[in-house]
Formats: C-alpha cells, sequence, structure tokens
C-alpha cells in the first residue's frame, strides 16, 4: 500500500478545495456578510495550510498506485473534504451542531440535497452559494478535477477517475484520462452558464440564478427559498425541468454532438430509453392526477418537472408530490431507484445497469426453457463482456442489502412513519433529497437524531461513490498489509 | 502525437508502456478484449476492441488523423495490411512488424515497403539477433550498442573484483592510454552517474565506454580486459532469432552448433544451413549439453521461447565455466533478478524494439530541428544516449564544447565528421552536418539545442 501517495493526494485535494473555498469568500465581500467572511477565510487558510504541510511531507517518488489505492483516496477524500467543507457553517453560526452541518456538506457534495434546514432563507448569502457550489464540484467529481485536471502526475489517475465517474462502464472519450476529464469539465460548465444565461432571461435575479443553474447541474436540488422553486415564474420551471432533463444524459452524447457524430450521438439506445420513460412516466401521473388540477398546463408542467426531478436525482420541487396519489407517488420513488443514464451527474442506479439486468433477466428466462441456449448481452451495439455482466449484478445486489441494512437501522427510529424512513433512506442512497412525509420535519432531516444523520451521511456518500470504495476503505481487509 | 498501436501482445504492450511515457495520445487496437482491458487498466491510453484491417474499427480509431500508425500483431499479413489500409485512409506515417524470414529478404523487404507505403518495417527477432551479434563479437561486453553504423561504439562493462581500474580517476585514465575513449555512465548499486573527471572507479561498477569502433578491442586491452575472441557458439532453440543470428554467425566463419527438440525445425534448420551442425533434443538436459561440449564452447546463447527456461540453462552454462553466456528474456522483471544474480548479458527483444520506436518518435515530432537518429535507453532506463544530425542552422556551430554550457548530467560523448570520428575535449567543436552522440541521465532529450543551458 502506498501510503505516502494517498497522504499526498488528500494533501492536493485540499489545496484545491481551499481555492475553491475563495469563490464564496468573494460573494461574502460582495454582500458585507462579516461571519461569513471570517469563516471562509480561516477554513481556506487553515485547508491550504494542512494540504501544503500533508503533500510536502508525504512527496515520494513512488508515484504507483494501484485499485486499492485508487478506491481509498476517492473515499477518504470524499470524507475530508466534507468534514472541512462543513467547518464555514459551523464558524458562522448559520448552523451551529457539526453534525448538521456535515449532513448539510456531504449533502451538497454528493449532490443530495437533503437538509436539515427548517428556513433556508435565513441563511447569508456566502453560505447559500457555497451549498449550491458544493453540488456543482461533486456533480463532476471532485478527484477528477483534483488529480486529472490540475495535478502534474496523471500517470495511474485513471483507478482514481473510475471509482469516482458514476456507472459500470467508464468510457474515455479520448487517449489520455486528463484531456478527458477535460472535456467533460468543459461541457459541464458550458450547460451551466447556458442555463444561467436563460433564467437571468427569464428574469430571475442574478445571484439566484447562479445558484439554482449550480443545484441543476451537479442533479443536487438545494434551493434557497424555503419553498424551493414554486416560487418562481413558469417559464423558469420548465427551463430548469428541462435542463434537469438534460444533466441526466450521459455526457459522451454531449460530445458526440460537439465533434459532430449526431448518428452516433442520436443512436444512442440509453438516450431514448430515458427519454421514453420520463414521457411514460409523466403521461401516467397526469392521468394519475387529472382531478387534482383545475388546467392542464399546470398538471403538466408539475408532473414533468417531478419526474424529471426525480428521475434524474435532482430533488427541487414545484409542487407538494407527498399529497399526491398512491400511484403517482410509487412511480416517482421507482424513479429514485433507476436514476439518470451512466456518465451523468445523476445518482441512483443508472439506467444502463437497469437496462443490461432487464436483458439478462430475459436471457436467464430463456436459458431455463433452452438450457443450452447461447446468450449474450447486446448494449449500445456492442456486446457487453461478462465481467461487466457479473459487475451489474454484484452491485445490485449489494445495493439492495445496503439499502436493507441502512433502513433497519433507520427504523429505530421509532417516531416516524414507515414511508417517512423508507423515502428517506431511498432518497439519500439514491442523493435525491426530500422526504415524501411531512410529519418528519416539513421534508427536512431536521427531527432525526443525531446517529441517523451520520449515518444517513455515511449513506449518500455510499450512494454517490457507487458503494464499493466506501464499502472497501471500512472493510480491515484492503488495510491488511499482507492481503 | 496521435499513436495507434495495433495488436496488444507483448511487444505491443512495450511499446505502448514507452510511448505513453513519452507523453504521446495512444490508442490500442486488438481482437481479445481481454487484452484491451489489460492495457486500459495499465496505462493511460483508449482502447478499441476488433481487428486492426477493419474499416469500420479503423474509422472508429480515426486511423486518417494518426501520426503514427503501429501494427505489431503476430501475423505478418495482417500488419502490412493494417498499415496499408491506415496510410490509404491518411495516416502520417506506419512501422509494421514484418518478422518472417521469406518476407525479410533485402529485395522483397523493399518491394513489399514500396508496395504498401510502410515507413518503417521493424523486426524483432533480426534486431535481438543483432545485438546478439555485436556482444559476441566483443565478448568482455555486457551490452554494446552502435552509432553511425558502427563508427562509434558504445560498451557496457562489469568491472570485477581485482581489476586494474580499480580505484581510478577518469583523468588518471586519460593518461594511461593514447587512445581516444570516453566513461560515459557508471552505475554503481542502485544510483547512476554522468562522471566528471575527478570519479573515482571502484570495482563492482558497472561502466558505459565509448570509442570509435575501430578502437574498441584495442581499447579493451589497453584497460586490461583480456578477451579472446569467439569462435564457435551453442545456441539453443531453433527459432527466427536463431535462424537470423546463425547466419550472421556463419558469415563471419563463427561454429554454430543449435539444439532444438523439435524435429521439424531442426530439419528446416539444417536445409537453410548445411554448415551448421543442428543436434535434436532437449535443452533441459544437462547430460545432452555436456555430451555436446557445453563446458568447451566459446559462446552459449539461449533463445527458447520461455525466458524462465533460457535463465535457468544459462546459469548452467555459467556454472560449467562458459566464457560468455548470453541469455534472451523478454520480462523486464525477470530479467533485473537474473542480472542481479550475475546474468550479465542479458538482451531484451521487446526493448529493443520500444526503443526503436520511441526513436522514431522522437524524431517525427522533432522534424524542424536537429533529428534524433538514434535512441538507446541505458542503465534500466535511466540513461540515453542519442545520436543528432546536426542541421547548419544550430545556434552553437564552430563554438568550442566548454563554451556550450551544456546542462547538468549531459554529456557529449562524440562526434562523426565524415569518416572521422571525435571523442570531444573541451576545445573541439560542432560543424554543421555533424552528428553528435549525447548522453543524459534522467532526462528526455528532443533535439539538440534543448541540452543547453539557456
Amino acid at each position: 500500500m502506498n501510503f505516502k501517495m494517498i497522504f499526498h493526494t488528500i494533501g492536493q485535494v485540499l489545496i484545491v478545495l481551499s481555492a475553491m473555498l475563495l469563490l464564496p469568500l468573494i460573494v461574502s465581500l460582495i454582500y458585507v456578510e462579516w461571519m461569513s467572511v471570517i469563516a471562509f477565510s480561516v477554513t481556506a487558510v487553515s485547508s491550504f495550510a494542512v494540504g501544503m504541510l500533508l503533500s510536502a511531507l508525504s512527496a515520494t517518488k513512488r508515484s504507483a498506485i494501484y485499485a486499492r489505492e485508487g478506491l481509498i483516496i476517492v473515499s477518504l477524500a470524499w470524507i475530508v473534504v466534507s468534514l472541512v467543507g462543513s467547518v464555514p457553517f459551523v464558524i458562522s453560526g448559520d448552523i451551529p451542531s457539526f453534525t448538521d452541518a456535515f449532513f448539510e456538506t456531504v449533502s451538497g457534495f454528493t449532490t443530495t440535497g437533503a437538509t436539515i434546514l427548517t428556513d433556508v432563507e435565513h441563511l447569508t448569502h456566502g453560505m447559500l452559494f457555497w451549498r449550491s457550489f458544493t453540488h456543482w464540484i461533486g456533480g463532476m467529481g471532485v478527484l477528477v478535477f483534483a488529480v486529472a485536471i490540475v495535478s502534474r502526475t496523471p500517470d495511474r489517475s485513471m483507478h482514481i477517475l473510475k471509482a469516482e465517474m458514476p456507472g459500470p462502464i467508464v468510457d474515455k472519450l479520448v487517449p489520455r484520462a486528463k484531456d478527458t476529464a477535460k472535456i467533460l469539465y468543459i461541457i459541464y460548465i458550458g450547460l451551466t452558464v447556458l442555463l444561467m444565461i436563460l433564467l437571468l432571461c427569464g428574469g430571475m435575479p442574478f445571484f439566484d440564478s447562479v445558484v439554482h443553474a449550480f443545484g441543476t447541474a451537479g442533479t443536487g436540488g438545494f434551493g434557497i427559498k424555503n419553498n424551493s422553486i414554486a416560487g418562481y415564474n413558469h417559464y423558469l420551471q420548465w427551463v430548469i425541468a428541462i435542463f434537469m432533463m438534460l444533466f441526466g444524459v450521459n455526457f459522451n452524447v454531449y460530445y458526440l454532438i460537439l465533434i459532430k457524430k449526431f448518428k452516433t450521438a442520436f443512436g444512442s439506445r440509453e438516450l431514448w430509453i430515458y427519454i421514453a420513460t420520463i414521457v411514460a412516466c409523466t403521461a401516467l401521473i397526469c392521468v394519475n392526477m387529472y382531478s387534482s388540477f383545475s388546467n392542464i398546463a399546470d398538471l403538466i408542467r408539475a408532473s414533468f418537472f417531478s419526474v424529471s426531478s426525480v428521475m434524474t436525482t435532482t430533488g427541487f420541487t414545484i409542487a407538494d408530490f407527498t399529497q399526491w396519489g398512491h400511484l403517482s407517488k410509487t412511480i416517482l420513488i421507482i424513479l429514485m431507484f433507476v436514476g439518470g443514464c451512466a456518465g451523468s451527474t445523476a445518482g441512483g442506479l443508472k439506467l444502463t445497469r437497469v437496462i443490461i439486468l432487464i436483458k439478462k433477466m430475459g436471457n436467464e428466462l430463456k436459458r431455463i426453457i433452452h438450457p443450452r441456449a447461447a446468450t449474450i448481452v447486446k448494449f449500445e451495439g456492442k456486446r457487453v463482456d461478462d465481467d461487466t455482466l457479473h459487475g451489474v449484478s454484484t452491485y445490485l445486489a449489494i445495493y439492495i442489502v445496503s439499502f436493507a441494512i441502512i433502513l433497519f437501522i433507520i427504523s429505530f427510529e421509532q417516531s416516524f412513519s414507515f414511508e417517512a424512513n423508507f423515502t428517506a433512506v431511498a432518497s439519500c442512497f439514491n442523493n435525491i433529497g426530500p422526504i415524501f412525509d411531512n410529519a418528519a420535519g416539513g421534508g427536512t432531516f431536521v427531527n432525526y437524531s443525531v446517529f441517523s444523520k451520520l449515518l444517513l451521511s455515511f449513506s449518500m456518500l455510499l450512494g454517490r461513490l457507487e458503494i464499493y470504495p466506501l464499502l472497501l476503505t471500512i472493510v480491515p481487509y484492503t488495510w491488511m498489509k499482507n492481503k | 502525437m496521435n499513436i495507434i498501436v495495433v495488436g496488444c501482445g507483448k511487444i505491443g504492450r512495450t511499446i505502448i508502456s514507452s510511448l505513453v511515457n513519452e507523453n504521446h495520445d495512444v490508442l490500442a487496437i486488438d481482437e481479445n478484449p481481454e487484452k484491451i482491458r489489460e492495457v486500459t487498466n495499465l496505462y493511460d491510453v483508449m482502447g478499441i476492441v476488433g481487428s486492426g484491417t477493419s474499416y469500420e474499427k479503423l474509422t472508429d480509431a480515426e486511423a486518417g488523423k494518426a501520426d503514427l500508425f503501429i501494427a505489431v500483431t503476430n501475423s505478418d499479413e495482417i500488419n502490412m495490411l493494417s498499415c496499408f489500409a491506415a496510410k490509404r485512409m491518411g495516416a502520417k506515417n506506419t512501422v509494421a512488424r514484418i518478422r518472417d524470414a521469406e518476407n525479410n529478404g533485402a529485395i522483397s523487404l523493399e518491394f513489399m515497403k514500396n508496395l504498401l507505403d510502410i515507413s518503417m518495417a521493424i523486426n524483432p527477432e533480426l534486431m535481438t539477433a543483432n545485438a546478439i551479434y555485436n556482444l559476441l563479437k566483443l565478448p568482455s561486453a555486457t551490452k554494446v550498442e552502435t552509432f553511425s553504423s558502427h563508427r562509434f561504439e558504445m560498451i557496457e562493462l562489469n568491472l570485477k573484483e581485482g581489476s586494474p581500474l580499480d580505484g581510478m580517476t577518469i583523468v588518471d585514465l586519460r593518461k594511461t592510454s593514447n587512445e581516444k575513449f570516453l566513461i560515459c555512465t557508471v552505475s554503481r548499486g542502485d544510483e547512476v552517474y554522468v562522471p566528471q573527471g575527478n570519479f573515482k572507479l571502484k570495482s563492482g561498477d558497472k561502466i558505459g565506454v565509448i570509442a570509435s569502433g575501430r578502437n574498441t578491442q584495442k581499447i579493451l586491452k589497453t584497460l586490461g580486459i583480456v578477451h579472446k575472441q569467439v569462435h564457435d557458439a551453442m545456441i539453443m532453440g531453433a527459432g527466427k532469432t536463431s535462424y537470423y543470428l546463425a547466419k550472421m554467425l556463419l558469415e563471419s566463419h563463427i561454429a554454430v552448433k543449435v539444439v532444438e527438440i523439435n524435429n521439424e525445425k531442426c530439419e528446416e534448420f539444417c536445409e537453410s544451413f548445411p554448415s551448421a551442425q543442428v543436434i535434436c533434443g532437449n535443452c533441459m538436459d544437462q547430460d545432452l549439453l555436456i555430451e555436446e561440449g557445453i563446458n568447451t564452447t566459446d559462446a552459449f546463447v539461449s533463445l527458447t521461447g520461455h525466458d524462465e527456461e533460457n535463465i535457468l540453462i544459462s546459469f548452467y552454462a555459467m556454472s560449467q565455466n562458459n566464457d560468455k553466456v548470453i541469455a534472451k528474456v523478454n520480462g523486464e522483471e525477470l530479467s533485473s533478478i537474473a542480472e542481479k544474480l550475475g546474468l550479465d548479458s542479458i538482451v531484451s527483444p521487446k526493448m529493443l524494439i520500444a526503443d526503436s520506436l520511441v526513436q522514431y518518435a522522437r524524431a517525427l515530432e522533432n522534424s524542424e530541428g536537429s533529428k534524433v537518429e538514434t535512441l538507446y535507453r541505458l542503465m534500466n532506463g535511466r540513461v540515453e544516449a542519442l545520436e543528432f544530425n546536426v542541421l547548419p542552422d544550430f545556434e552553437f556551430i564552430d563554438v568550442p564544447v566548454r563554451d556550450m554550457h551544456i546542462r547538468k548530467d549531459i554529456i557529449i560523448a562524440g562526434i562523426v565528421r565524415g569518416t572521422d570520428t571525435i571523442i570531444p575535449s573541451g576545445a573541439d567543436v560542432i560543424k554543421a552536418h555533424d552528428k553528435v552522440i549525447v548522453i543524459a541521465k534522467g532526462e528526455k532529450i528532443y533535439d539538440l539545442s534543448s541540452i543547453l543551458n539557456h
């Protein structure tokens, strides 16, 4: 195990993080919020100092890292970043409890959007900006940025990228990991800026546009209003709904469009199944909720917005879907688990995995009737190799087991209904955000115990990093020298 | 540069690894998904599963935009065809591995290269045979690299216990001999040095000496390193490398004895070289080897298809007091272990190929300035020896070497002017159209002006 390289990379991540903290610092200065200025500058300076110290102390010539180090680096980096990121909330006094601040930051970085704040509007601008900015960084990946783009020694960064990028198959767009990461970030920044401009055109104030663009791009879901997006006009709601959907698409599609390979881009099966799912679910909810809305335009907007928000695991809301019919709620809960496309910023199981699993199930059924049948799974015109198939099936198993265990532990919270607990875990584990039951605290997690908050933070990290890195980090086996 | 490598076998992977180290954008193509996965896991490259001759795959790989297209699959035909296809699609340079003896006759090779517009044909077996042949010509060296077609030779020597060079400084050495030579690298333990004048040699060091090709024999003698000429050689295995090696040895009147287990191969070999002695038997059979004179032969070369076998037989040959033992070992880990255990002449076909492609890629990249003509990576890749062709626009023409401000750990080790060879001292100058040999430690040199302090 190359400990030096692990600490070196963590140090670099801290340095990058301190640079990122400068943005909310500037925002606080603009709005003359002195407490936040102090909070951000203290955190940035100490993060920078610790980072420099760590990377200097652990400077080593042996820069080779393997799968094991890659996984550990990723999970440690995410935990460290969340710990440091929560410090400003505590120092400024906006969220005095450290557990709450940690929950909020993890929720930010993992692009969950689950909150413990019952009154968001009370927060300073600097803090609101930082909360949403964590979404934006976490969406594409903290390490993708720190290692692939900033660091100059990328020799085996692929192990880190693989551990951090969501989806069963990590495709490179160009030969080098570094260039791939750059292209992804350029697309990401481009789409975010486009969204900001469209929001500004719709009359949203500048600060609000920036913050909501971050929340949408990372498919996070932190708003700055207590009623999320509901207070904005219809045009803005439509723009956000459509962009949530766009950020749930595999970024490879955008790259293919950029290099003018339209045929390949629009030939993606995943893309069409994704769009078809959104359309079908919107239609079903429309039928189900037909009687509760007076106006068809409102009905379609509310249904589409909710489907898009839940499937991409963003978690913005414009209507209180806890009051909706059972069919609609069930559809939304199923969508929570499905999630967006692989290679997007969305969470959940990922559509690719679901498609591969369904195809594989079909094959297995066929083999019961024809035990000697030769079967393969084809996806996007290519054969899915056996390792990936095994990987996907195993992932589903681990996913279900982890979910069940977390739900079981959370159920010790006697005071909440089954629906509240179930949706709380589903929401955190799949990085969505809101709970479906108001009893627990108006859609927030404020009334959960300290232990539950920590467990839910852990499950958010599990969901964002796709279980393996974090799981392997806490298993002693990984750390044993002779294994 | 954009480089496409077709075929990810032993050779392909070494090439990919070297080119990635040189900071090129590499795309690998192989029919075996397993191999592609391995390569993409190990190196920062993109992989495509499929045949290198398929138009579809080549389009996917954007072969038309490639600066360098390298085909090193097991089959000559596939290599030639995919290079041809890539060239037609617009690839700038193509390199094919062509290794069958039938394809390697000078005329037939030229014909194919011209017909298919292949920029370079590489033949690992031929290169290996060449390297071994050079070693057999200078048996006391552990490695021989040649520059400007043998004008300069760089030989690596192990200073054995009680060597007359023990305790001498580089300056002392200069005084003892009238012959011109230069000690340009010394490896001691895990460290590698580019020695200055007051550097003291010790027994156990491995030194790299550069000298004019005509004088190496004499210099070795003055250095007190005696060696006898090789008159006969025993070769294990009758593969392609053995074929090329036997051809060269027989041409310079060295007797060849080949041991090979496969009857058919033995007969084929007999057919090609009636004057060679071919023994059909197991190379691992010690009695047979003794019977065939392992302890009297001047040189022993182990060229079977298995690294492990080569290493074991070589150690056995060394235990039989054999003067010169050479083993072909492809695996890097194995060869470094064997080297530590005392097997000093190891030839790795993989590395030879990788070196020649790195050299080719560097020359392409720097087609403007003074081009890299030859490149060798020495001392486990920590030192590079390069040969440059000096163009008239080089900024330090006719400036004495001592005034050129050459950077630390870099030396100019030799100058070839026409047919003359010069081991430069501080007063010598570089002229246009000279060939210059540069030794550099710890960095990659792309063109001649980058050796200077600016």
